[in-house]
């Protein structure tokens, strides 16, 4: 069998894995104090050239803040920041070499779309045609060519969100900052402008840093991802790892959809840990070696669509089986989640989910089906507290 | 008025009607008959009696004493106004003098709104409050308080004269700059609140995003702040601009006998020289004059709300 690994990486590019390669930004036990509250606390981070790195977590988790800081509009209260090598201490913003995309667009009311993205180019005092071939450039790369003489009032969400994209790309900043940037649109349009993010971060090959509360956003444009709370990071990695192996029960909360089991560690071997649920109803078998003593207890985090669920109780021999009766099912149209009752108290339920690959079947997963769950030893994660 | 919408009403009620009727009503009796009057005033002639001009409408003699009434009336008075050169100066002069206390409103008031703008949020209502607060002062009993902080023997020239700044008393009483602090400090508030609203619904956001472009903050105040705030410039400098030119209470009390403004040469017209048809025809011909910025404010504020969608 061959070696398993974790999930699709975006592209062949993991700078971070290489301990010799320089962090391109580096902040260096930064906190930023607001009075008494600490925004962000004691906070290392390395992000690397050309990487989309996203900072995830909930509002008031510290992110926009490490962020603010980076623009130079926040000072740290204590700690470093370094981008391309040079300490940002004390360099103003309208000095650093970063540009940000302001979650509510900010662009200039009283100018055409045309000087909105030329403003910045201007206060470098670059010579007229390098200005007017670097707006011509942007509106081309964002789309807006038709609309450069128009006023900002004049044009929908999605545009705006375009110009002010346009506005921070021209000067070719060293990092492009991107805070909320997508909060504004719909769906439909998000997702798109999200691929679209992703093209002109490849075409341009900068460096961008993206902040959000999202965390389908986060997984989709960016290569590493850091999960933070209470301004400190919780996880920094790709996303598959963060979903797949997440290293605490915030961060498998916080991300997606996930089975949180309470257990006892029962036996543990160089094999693998062996679990007995705290209701004592069923035994997990998992090959990671953890570090918890026989006794302690965990949880085990396995997510819906790694536990099988059939109908019946006939199947024997699988790894880990558990018993249970339907209780309620989501129906989402591609697929169903399937909650099931495991043992006598309300809250013992454990979603499955079943994808819907057919339109007709025969006998579907109904309510109050007795049915048969199962995973494999390596489905889930176990974590302690 | 006519931006009432009931698009889905063709018909209009009769209490519709009387609710629109009553700004009409109201502008009617009280600005449009008024006017009217004193128009006809500046048509006729000054003559010695109750009221002290001919013709007056004699309704007892039916359309025949209006027509005759009428026939009698005169461009005379208007043609006086340009012949004896006190009229042509007093309106200049009242401009001038309006237009420099404007400037000089605008360039204290500037800071006071931005200062306002940019405070702390729990200090504003109280900011804002003493921006107001000489309001509930009688004008004419500040206007009056001035005269005794800047006479000779004033308040002022005490406090200078003590501090060794100055060797004798300035004379500023009874001067063009006693009416320039005048106007400049009886405005001021006019002013300011539309200053500081503009300025204060100013997204800050803004002015990040003009630092994080490369533009340091004295020169977003220029490229960014200013711009944006010119609705509310141009609205305060209208509200000083258009009641300074007619100002009488200021100058009779504060400036000099050489202080020239329209607002005296008509008060001297009216109560001196108890000639109410030339006085009528200075103020028609001010109304005019003050009808002219009063449109171009109103274009700028039409301009301002399309500009807004």
């Amino acid at each position: 069998m061959a070696k398993k690994s974790i999930g699709p990486v975006r592209r062949a590019y993991s700078p971070w894995d290489d301990p010799e390669k320089a962090p391109f930004i580096e902040f260096r036990n930064v906190t930023k104090k607001f009075g008494d509250f600490t925004a962000v606390n004691n906070l290392s981070l390395k992000i690397y050239e050309r990487e989309f790195f996203a900072l995830l977590g909930g509002s008031g988790c510290g992110k926009t803040t490490l962020m603010r800081m980076l623009a130079g509009f926040e000072t740290p209260t204590t700690g470093q920041i370094f981008l391309d090598g040079q300490d940002l201490a004390g360099i103003p913003p309208f000095k650093r070499p970063s540009n940000m995309m302001f979650q509510s667009y900010a662009l200039f009311p009283h100018m055409s779309v045309e000087k909105n993205i030329a403003f910045g180019l201007k206060q470098d005092k670059l010579p007229a045609s390098e200005v007017d071939a670097r707006v011509a450039e942007m509106l081309r790369l964002t789309k807006l060519e038709q609309f450069a003489k128009r006023r900002p009032h004049q044009l929908s969400g999605g545009q705006r969100q375009r110009v002010a994209l346009a506005r921070s790309l021209a000067k070719r900043p060293k990092v492009l900052l991107l805070d909320e940037p997508l909060g504004a649109l719909d769906r439909k349009l998000r997702e798109e402008t999200q691929f679209e993010l992703m093209n002109i971060q490849e075409e341009l090959k900068m460096t961008f840093l993206i902040v959000t509360h999202d965390q389908e956003e986060a997984m989709t444009v960016a290569d590493r991802i850091a999960v933070m709370d209470k301004g400190e990071l919780v996880q920094v990695d790709t996303p598959a790892e963060i979903y797949e192996a997440p290293n605490s029960k915030f961060v498998a909360d916080f991300i997606g959809d996930i089975n949180l089991i309470e257990a006892n560690v029962t036996e543990k071997s160089e094999d693998g840990t062996k679990l007995r649920s705290v209701a004592d109803n069923f035994t997990i078998d998992s090959d990671q070696v953890t570090d918890a003593a026989v006794g302690d207890r965990v949880w085990y985090a396995i997510r819906p669509e790694k536990v099988r669920i059939a109908q019946g109780r006939r199947e024997k021999g699988l790894p880990n089986r558990i018993d249970g009766v339907v209780w309620d099912i989501a129906y989402l149209g591609d697929m169903s989640i399937i909650h099931s009752k495991v043992g006598d108290n309300d809250k013992d339920t454990l979603r499955a989910t079943f994808a819907n690959v057919s339109r007709m079947v025969e006998n579907p997963i109904t309510w109050d089906d007795e049915v048969v769950m199962s995973f494999d030893r390596d489905a889930g994660v176990i974590l302690k507290g | 008025m006519s931006e009432l919408h009931v698009p889905a009403q063709p018909k209009r009620t009769l209490g519709g009607w009387l609710l629109i009727a009553v700004p009409y009503v109201w502008l009617l009796i009280f600005f449009l008959a008024p006017f009217l009057i004193v128009f006809k005033i500046s048509l006729s002639q000054v003559a010695v009696a109750i009221p002290p001009y001919v013709p007056t409408f004699d309704l007892a003699e039916g359309w025949n004493g209006i027509w005759d009434s009428v026939s009698e009336f005169s461009f005379e008075n208007y043609v006086w106004l340009t012949e004896d050169d006190l009229y042509w100066k007093s309106y200049l002069s009242s401009v001038v003098i309006a237009a420099i206390s404007t400037l000089l409103t605008l360039i204290i008031g500037y800071p006071i709104a931005y200062g306002m703008a940019r405070s702390p949020q729990s200090m504003r209502p109280t900011l804002l409050m003493l921006v107001i607060l000489p309001f509930w002062t009688s004008f004419l009993i500040r206007v009056y308080a001035w005269i005794g902080i800047l006479k000779n023997e004033g308040l002022l020239n005490q406090l200078l004269l003590t501090l060794g700044i100055i060797d004798e008393p300035l004379v500023m009483m009874n001067t063009n700059i006693a009416v320039f602090i005048g106007i400049v400090y009886s405005y001021l508030p006019f002013l300011v609140l539309p200053l500081y609203a503009s300025l204060e619904r100013l997204d800050g956001s803004l002015l990040e995003a003009a630092e994080d472009l490369g533009c340091p903050p004295w020169k977003a105040f220029w490229k960014i702040t200013l711009p944006l705030s010119l609705p509310g410039v141009i609205a305060g400098c209208f509200l000083v601009f258009i009641p300074a030119v007619g100002e009488f209470v200021i100058p009779d009390l504060l400036g000099g006998s050489n202080t020239l403004m329209i607002g005296k040469t008509l008060w001297v017209e009216f109560f001196n020289n108890r000639d109410w048809p030339v006085s009528s025809a200075v103020a028609v011909i001010l109304l005019l004059i003050l009808v002219i910025p009063i449109v171009l404010f109103q274009n700028q504020q039409q301009k301002m709300a399309e500009r807004e969608g």
